[in-house]
């Protein structure tokens, strides 16, 4: 059985105007279904305002669905019951480093969810310290966030949650205030917890080279999931990408150009290597 | 500018003031500031900025960063030293124009300045020594007996020490959207006081609700890291006094003691 | 018509153990009508270079010279040079304050102290510059999407008609379409208007695709300062510093490791789809 699972889920918001009234209803996720298997890396693409980010603050019980039903490892998310053991066995991290980091010292600031959860004071010195070798910055432990690079700070995000030991985490847009070497840092450190840890991930960008790495990619647009599939079958469709406002890789898009130029390439080429190949280098 | 603030620095190194417990330092402050208004004669003072210049040592904090603390309240100081001159009564001493400066307003004016100089430099030992956190953390123990008349401890620690980790950060904001600002021609510096009130908003109006979208992340990330205010909550790093706690309490009885003694002689003689 | 840095340096919290050097002898020029690019990673001084071009910080060494005139001279006219060298800082949405989307967009040529009908008129131009949709002005600007609130940002800039605008990563956080909108508008302005458009930015695809020179900065100084075909020519280099070269310079360069007959200076995808052609004798 998936770690997560959602079917036919549905939110809904009502949009109101500067007086307080209603003025519509607006379906933020529309029928999406969802099936996450524990180690498995998913990817969820889309714009902004896609509902990418609506449909990641369910699994964390952050959201309640309107209709529909989601699971976390088979508990239902309404169930008030399960909300602490929810949000503990799905951690999330969230877009901007400096709103999500709580201590003025790394450590405590990674000791801050094991704290909460009531876990006793050997033990959590135990998964700090495992914590922070796991995403590289166990150095840091005794500095302050606040002089930290961006990148540091969304793997001391990253770390505050692993120490909760959860069975999957849920990234937000953790890229999207970080500079290149920052973004490079934080999936280094994401996909070394898939890896090796086997943690499951479900990773929500919009930077397609981030994108490569997961075993599934699930497109949303307009609150459904218009698209699902491998990296590469993603990257085939490279016109319905542009079309839902999205990019390609680099090499995928010169790969597709190229085609339609008449030159004879397999679609979904995701690197360099393949490209030489494909034209017989 | 706004880099100045000192006050509520950490400043980090290792020190046997460091390494004692956050509650100790806490009460002996207050002792501290305490036997700074008890105190009445030149020897008294004589001896605390002597017990201070030592814990100062003792702390391996450069001393220019205890100063840097003073540079905030310069005019506070003056403004109090200017009233204790010109307005205690008492025998007068030169007298200028409507002015006049008394023994007793000379007297009490140089010990305020001493008191509130002393007074900077012990708190600033406080919190240059002890993490922010710590120094919550010590709050909320001493103040725990509290909870059994429903003051909300854990709640008031909690918000101290968010609001100490936000503050740097709003600060560096402030400076970012004031420059902004200045780069669409605002101007928060001439006119009267009405316009420079008026000046604020475009400052002001940003900073809020930028402080607001913070705190509305922050809540929806400490939810998601199970925060449930302090009930079940465990500590990573729970207070525990040590022998050097306890014999810091006792130093400190002693410079009380010593203090009391030199007033009680000083009244005698 | 120019802006001159002459050996401007720059430290940080000066006369104090952390004082930093964030410039370090940087001599440029800026002459009228360029689209130059800004590079180099985080800290490397890029944000205090911008920040002395009008005036927002005061060198603590050498002179910067707006059109011959000395900016820091004794009675230069400072709101003046502010409003003739624009900025639009990271993130500039954090600025607005307004109720609504005009009014913000106001602010600036009220500043400079315009009649009412001069400054509705320009901020009219501005949202019209950025591609802002007319029947949204009277909205909050709060309510609006991320996109949206960069673009009343960026008119909040242009509507003091600059000569000079500079953009600190005008797309950061954006999505790839919003990010696209964002350049091709602002490049747009910059061939209809002819003004200097400084563009800083961590996208090297972007830097190429749009600029005519670029500078790169390290640890506070000047280290390539020439054409992007130029400055992508030094791959290690750039490497070194943190940076690097457009994807497709690297895709080239595999081709011709490979053993393909391609030259690997091209930085956009048009150029390497051509070149690749050319060597597949379909050029």
């Amino acid at each position: 059985m998936g770690i997560i699972q959602a079917s036919k889920l549905v939110f809904e918001y009502i949009r109101r105007d500067e007086e307080g009234n209603a003025e519509g209803i607006t379906r933020a996720v529309d029928e999406v279904d969802l099936d996450v298997k524990q180690g498995e890396f998913v990817a969820i693409l889309g714009h902004n305002g896609s509902g990418k980010s609506t449909l990641a603050k369910h699994i964390n019980a952050i959201l309640y669905p309107t209709e529909g039903v989601i699971r976390v490892d088979g508990m239902d998310t309404r169930e008030e019951a399960h909300v602490w053991e929810i949000r503990q066995k799905a951690g999330m991290v969230f877009q901007n480093p400096d709103n999500q980091i709580i201590g003025q010292v790394v450590e405590e600031d990674v000791g801050f969810g094991p704290e909460n959860m009531g876990i006793p004071t050997k033990e959590i010195w135990e998964r700090v310290e495992e914590s922070l070798k796991a995403v590289g910055m166990y150095e840091f432990r005794k500095h302050s966030p606040n002089k930290l690079s961006g990148g540091q700070k969304q793997r001391v995000s990253i770390a505050g949650v692993i120490a909760m030991h959860p069975r999957c985490i849920i990234l937000d847009e953790p890229t999207a205030m970080l500079d290149p070497n920052g973004r490079r840092e934080v999936i280094r450190a994401v996909r070394a917890l898939n890896q090796v840890e086997n943690v499951t991930i479900l990773l929500i960008t919009h930077y397609m080279e981030e994108v490569i790495y997961a075993d599934r990619v699930i497109v949303m647009d307009r609150g459904k999931a218009v698209m699902q599939g491998t990296p590469r079958e993603i990257f085939s469709q490279v016109d319905k990408l542009k079309e839902l406002r999205l990019d390609v890789p680099q090499v995928t898009m010169l790969a597709h150009a190229l085609k339609k130029k008449g030159v004879p390439l397999p679609d979904g080429i995701l690197s360099a290597q393949e490209l030489a190949k494909a034209l017989g280098y | 500018m706004l880099r100045d603030i000192t006050l509520g620095q950490y400043y980090q190194t290792e020190s046997v003031i460091h390494r004692l417990d956050p509650r100790v330092k806490l009460v002996g402050t207050i002792l501290y500031i305490i036997s700074l208004f008890v105190c009445n004669r030149f020897t008294g003072y004589l001896i605390a900025a002597l017990f201070l210049g030592v814990l100062i040592k003792l702390s391996k904090v450069p001393f220019r960063y205890m100063v840097k603390g003073m540079k905030a309240i310069v005019f506070l100081l003056l403004l109090t030293v200017a009233f204790n001159l010109f307005l205690t009564p008492g025998e007068p001493l030169v007298q200028f124009w409507k002015l006049t400066i008394t023994k007793e307003g000379l007297r009490f004016s140089v010990f305020m300045a001493i008191r509130l100089t002393l007074l900077i430099i012990g708190s600033s030992l406080m919190t240059l020594t002890t993490t922010p956190n710590n120094l919550t953390d010590g709050m909320e123990k001493l103040m725990g007996p509290l909870k059994k008349i429903r003051v909300p401890v854990h709640e008031i620690a909690m918000m101290m020490s968010i609001a100490l980790r936000f503050i740097p950060i709003l600060m560096e904001e402030t400076d970012k959207i004031m420059k902004a600002q200045i780069a669409r021609g605002a101007d928060f510096e001439s006119g009267n006081v009405i316009k420079k009130a008026k000046a604020m908003v475009p400052l002001l109006v940003p900073l809020f609700i930028s402080a607001f979208r913070r705190a509305n992340d922050l809540a929806m990330a400490m939810e998601a890291r199970c925060y449930q205010g302090g009930e079940g909550r465990t500590k990573m790093k729970p207070l525990q006094y040590r022998k050097q706690d306890f014999a810091a309490y006792g130093i400190f009885c002693c410079y009380l003691a010593v203090l009391v003694l030199v007033s009680q002689i000083g009244m005698i003689v | 018509m120019s802006i001159i840095l002459d050996h401007v340096s720059h430290i940080y919290e000066k006369d104090t153990e952390m004082a930093a050097f964030a410039l370090r002898d940087v001599c440029l020029t800026i002459p009228d009508g360029q689209f130059i690019g800004l590079i180099g990673h985080t800290g490397s001084g890029k944000s205090t270079l911008v920040q002395h071009l009008n005036g927002l910080l005061v060198p603590t060494g050498g002179c910067i010279y707006f059109n011959g005139q000395d900016i820091h001279q004794e009675g230069y006219d400072k709101k003046e040079l502010r409003s003739r060298v624009g900025l639009v800082f990271q993130y500039p949405e954090h600025q607005l304050f307004e109720v609504d989307v005009f009014s913000d967009v106001c602010f600036g040529p009220r500043n400079l102290g315009l009649s009412e009908k001069e400054t509705q008129l320009r901020a009219f131009e501005a949202l019209r510059q950025v591609g802002f949709p007319e029947e949204y002005f009277y909205q909050s600007p709060f309510d609006l999407s991320g996109g949206q609130k960069r673009r009343v940002a960026i008119a909040g800039v242009l509507a003091m008609k600059p000569e000079v605008l500079i953009l600190d990563e005008p797309t950061a956080g954006l999505d790839p379409k919003g990010r696209d909108e964002i350049l091709d508008q602002i490049a747009g302005l910059q061939k209809e208007t002819g003004i200097t458009v400084i563009l800083v930015s961590h996208s090297m695809e972007d830097i190429a695709r749009y600029v005519d020179r670029i500078i790169v900065m390290n640890r506070g100084s000047v280290l390539f300062d020439d054409s992007p075909k130029e400055v992508f020519r030094h791959g290690r280099e750039l490497e070194e510093v943190g940076l690097a070269v457009p994807q497709v310079t690297y895709i080239l360069r595999e081709l011709k490791e490979r053993g393909m007959a391609v030259r690997t200076d091209a930085t956009t995808l048009e150029e390497a789809e051509r070149e690749i052609l050319q060597a597949l004798g379909r050029g």
